[in-house]
């Protein structure tokens, strides 16, 4: 073993009290590092979700006159075959509305295949009453247009279209999506029951894609990655970062001043551990000098103080890392909602807390350099003298 | 005999606005194996002459050999590996390094050469240990021994890597006179042992006749050399 890491570790045995004060310093620095960063991530995180956790990540539709999408069976198997993407849904909507107590409900007609929709949407265990439409012509409504419409699972409705048609739907289902405006509108029925009232077999309004949990922040880049599907110019391809401009930048402006926090909190690490350690080096100024009469090399003599940080920030950031996974666990688990959610679902992510180690490791390595110098220059001669 | 240490024309002037001079152009040498003492009042510069020699200090001017190579002009890691392979000392005040023990402060100069210790060198230290009758306390720390033990440890640590010279700075300035005693005895012992060259310190004359040479520094200057 290194002598200099040797006589490091008996420095730092020889004041137990001291040693265990700066790892705590640096401990409770990192605690409170990974904890607001896991609190931020965590709000980031389902801020997201709820925003787009049950919405279409990235939708393709078409610019033509008729706005519409034909031949999508290989739009569909080319972004199946992307990466990231996961759930993929091909949707008609038409316009459409229903007459009742001489008003008019206008309506947004859409027809889906309930298996893939489903998985976007969540809608079937958001059902209040009633299944899923199954066979042609059944319909699931939203709880808003249930309570206009006065209707129960079972009763008909009569849908007026554009072209004058009209056509019976059986009531299968009422959800609620938890927005106002499309328990209002929305009209989910089967695929083909839209395309054959309409008239349109075979053809569609719109894909709508939700892509892995994960990647979710980088839809820009997968929806740039289906660029190849448009080379005829005819189809326009949106995520949902185009729409939520306004919360990406809040939520930048959060991870921003979570940044800054951490880095404060890092400076303050620092600078503890420098001057902790630049009045050992006096502490420990008769041994330096003692053993530079022995025939230390001034590089030997700094690195004892070097591995002291080095050694202090391995332990303070273990001891941090633990503590600041028990803040964040028991923050998960006793501030809780009525319903036992947590609050904030913090996220805690290996990857996070191995790089606050990191980061810990080499600032109290950083921070030893000043009293590694320090002890590299002195005289073993002042020592001597002054016994 | 060759000459171990040779000093010429030393001169050592201490602070730059006021000028204070400790020595005057010394000239001295020393014989191998010899076992000299460097006597004076406090004051005198016998221990800045003697850190010159230890390398520690620098002369203003002259030159210094040390087993025929010139010192005053080696960078500071020549300097130390000298001091490691070639100088022991012993110092008034001990010196030990409290976080280790006896025995682990005797290997000290070794590890700091070599990192770890070789079979022989334990057996080395031990041997030492046992000839200055430290066997019972050698791991104890060096907190946890009375002063003579202490600088008991210390000679042993100054022999260790085998050096050529031992200096020694008031190696018994604050024990009692028994102990003193034993110190010598053990040092002489050793100077004929292990054929190391000692020069000592001391402001007691007493100690001073029992050495073969006594080298008197008088303000500064050299003001008697006794060899018998």
């Amino acid at each position: 073993m290194d002598i200099s890491l040797k006589i490091a570790i008996r420095f730092l045995k020889s004041s137990k009290g001291q040693t265990l004060i700066i790892a705590l310093g640096i401990a409770i620095g990192v605690s409170v590092q990974v904890f607001i960063g896991s609190l931020i991530q965590g709000l980031q995180k389902s801020l997201i979700d709820t925003t787009v956790g049950n919405s279409s990540h990235i939708t393709i539709l078409s610019t033509t006159d008729d706005k519409l999408i034909k031949d999508y069976d290989w739009i569909l198997s080319y972004a199946d075959s992307k990466e990231g993407i996961t759930k993929i849904s091909p949707v008609l909507d038409q316009p459409g509305f229903i007459n009742h107590d001489k008003k008019s409900e206008s309506i947004l007609i859409r027809g889906v295949l309930f298996e893939e929709a489903d998985k976007i949407y969540d809608i079937k265990s958001r059902l209040v009453e009633g299944a899923l439409p199954k066979k042609d012509f059944e319909v699931a409504i939203g709880t808003e247009l249930q309570k206009e419409l006065d209707v129960k699972a079972g009763d008909k409705i009569v849908v007026t279209i554009p072209s004058g048609l009209r056509q019976e739907f059986r009531v299968s289902g009422v959800f609620d999506l938890k927005v106002q405006s499309i328990n209002k509108n929305w009209f989910l029925t089967t695929l083909d029951s839209a395309q054959s009232l309409f008239g349109k077999d075979g053809k569609i309004t719109s894909i709508e894609m939700q892509i892995d949990g994960s990647q979710v922040l980088i839809a820009d880049e997968i929806s740039r990655s289906l660029n190849g599907l448009n080379a005829k110019g005819d189809l326009k391809i949106t995520n949902w970062k185009e729409q939520n401009e306004q919360l990406l930048s809040g939520l930048n402006g959060q991870s921003v001043s979570s940044y800054m926090i951490q880095v404060f909190v890092i400076i303050s690490v620092v600078l503890g551990i420098a001057s902790v350690l630049a009045i050992s080096v006096m502490q420990k100024s008769k041994q330096i000098g003692i053993l530079k009469a022995m025939g230390i090399k001034n590089s030997q003599a700094s690195r004892i103080f070097f591995y002291q940080g080095l050694i202090l920030g391995v332990l303070g950031g273990l001891m941090g890392i633990v503590l600041g996974f028990a803040l964040a666990y028991s923050f998960t688990v006793f501030a809780r909602n009525a319903d036992g959610t947590p609050i904030v679902a913090l996220s805690i992510d290996p990857a996070f807390f191995a790089l606050s180690f990191v980061i810990a490791v080499a600032a109290s390595s950083l921070a030893a350099l000043i009293p590694a110098r320090k002890s590299s220059r002195l005289d073993p001669i002042e020592v001597i003298k002054n016994g | 005999m060759d000459k171990i240490l040779e000093l010429k024309n030393i001169n050592k002037i201490y602070g730059t606005t006021v000028k204070t001079q400790v020595l005057f152009d010394i000239n001295l040498s020393f014989k191998e194996q010899s076992f000299s003492s460097i006597i004076g009042q406090s004051g005198s510069g016998k221990s800045t002459l003697l850190n010159i020699i230890g390398t520690l200090d620098k002369p203003t001017s002259g030159e210094v050999y040390i087993a025929g190579k010139r010192t005053d002009g080696m960078t500071n890691n020549q300097l130390a590996a000298l001091r490691n392979e070639t100088i022991g000392f012993i110092f008034q005040f001990h010196y030990l390094l409290p976080e280790f023990t006896a025995f682990e402060n005797v290997l000290m100069p070794y590890l700091i050469k070599f990192g770890r210790p070789s079979r022989e060198i334990v057996a080395r230290a031990n041997e030492l240990l046992d000839l200055i009758g430290l066997e019972k306390v050698k791991n104890n720390l060096s907190v946890n021994m009375s002063g003579g033990q202490q600088q008991r440890t210390a000679i042993a640590r100054s022999l260790i890597m085998n050096p050529k010279l031992v200096l020694a700075d008031e190696p018994t300035g604050n024990l009692d006179s028994e102990t003193t005693e034993i110190i010598y005895d053990t040092l002489k012992d050793i100077n004929k042992r292990f054929k190391t060259t000692f020069i000592v310190i001391t402001h007691d004359r007493k100690i001073a006749e029992k050495t073969d040479r006594i080298v008197e520094i008088k303000d500064g200057r050299i003001n008697l050399d006794l060899t018998r």
